[in-house]
């Protein structure tokens, strides 16, 4: 039962520590947008989420999660010092990485209040 | 936690950033100047950024910040006017002025301040998000 109760606690802190590391590997790219010949870098969110979910099955704690492959992104420009920084895009990508940060500790938050809620006995009101 | 190590990251490139608008600064002071310490004509100085790896271990590629490698100097020769009543002047009646391109120097000042604000825009982000990260399981 008590297994049951914390999947879904399981599922959307392994989600939030992805999320925190895209995060600070975006705050990487932003910062070297001046950099010569730096890579822009990233990863693909979804299969890294799928990596880590399948993998938990064997009891890693969220300590352990995976380390996501990394990919160089996409140059939408070709900069003369080889920087491959596209500004416009980190900073959608940073925003909207903030965003689903914050929706998926909603989801925490709501589902340690359903496991409280749970466990509550119906006398206390 | 990954999220504590945007401070380094960012902070990083905040401190960079604001190195270069000092070697900006110090350039346009000194556009019109005649000689630099040395005697000769001042050169103009460039920030060379480099990429700093800050991580340990598996997150050492994911963890990267930025340091100012070199300060270098332009090498191509000053700006020669002729002007033989300067005290500067040499056997020819030229003045050496320094390398400065004033118009150069406005538009990496530009550059910097908006790289400036965009690291203080990650960092407050960052802020936020932990702030909340540490409010999981109240209210």
């Amino acid at each position: 039962m008590v297994p049951r109760l914390t999947d879904s606690l399981e599922f959307h802190g392994r989600a939030l520590m992805l999320r925190a590391q895209r995060q600070q590997l975006l705050a990487g790219n932003i910062a070297n947008a001046d950099t010569p010949g730096y890579r822009a870098r990233d990863f693909d969110f979804a299969a890294a989420l799928r990596d880590a979910t399948s993998a938990s099955g064997s009891g890693r704690g969220l300590g352990g999660a995976a380390t996501p492959r990394l990919r160089d992104a996409l140059a939408a420009q070709t900069n003369l010092d080889r920087n491959n920084v596209d500004m416009d895009r980190e900073r959608a990508s940073f925003a909207h990485n903030a965003v689903q940060y914050e929706s998926t500790l909603r989801f925490v938050n709501s589902s340690i209040r359903t496991a409280l809620d749970a466990m509550k006995s119906h006398t206390s009101g | 936690m990954s999220l504590n190590q945007i401070f380094n990251v960012a902070g990083s490139a905040v401190s960079a950033q604001s190195q270069r608008l000092n070697v900006v600064a110090s350039n346009l002071a000194n556009a019109d100047t005649v000689a630099g310490p040395d005697g000769q004509a001042y050169k103009a100085r460039q920030v060379v950024f480099q990429t700093l790896l800050m991580g340990q271990g598996a997150q050492r590629n994911a963890n990267v910040g930025v340091q100012v490698a070199t300060v270098r100097e332009d090498p191509t020769a000053g700006r020669r006017v002729h002007d033989p009543k300067h005290p500067a002047a040499d056997g020819d009646g030229y003045v050496t002025y320094s390398n400065v391109n004033p118009v150069e120097e406005m538009v990496n000042m530009i550059s910097a301040s908006r790289s400036y604000q965009n690291n203080v825009e990650v960092m407050n982000t960052a802020r936020s998000l932990l702030l909340k990260t540490l409010q999981i399981g109240q209210s």
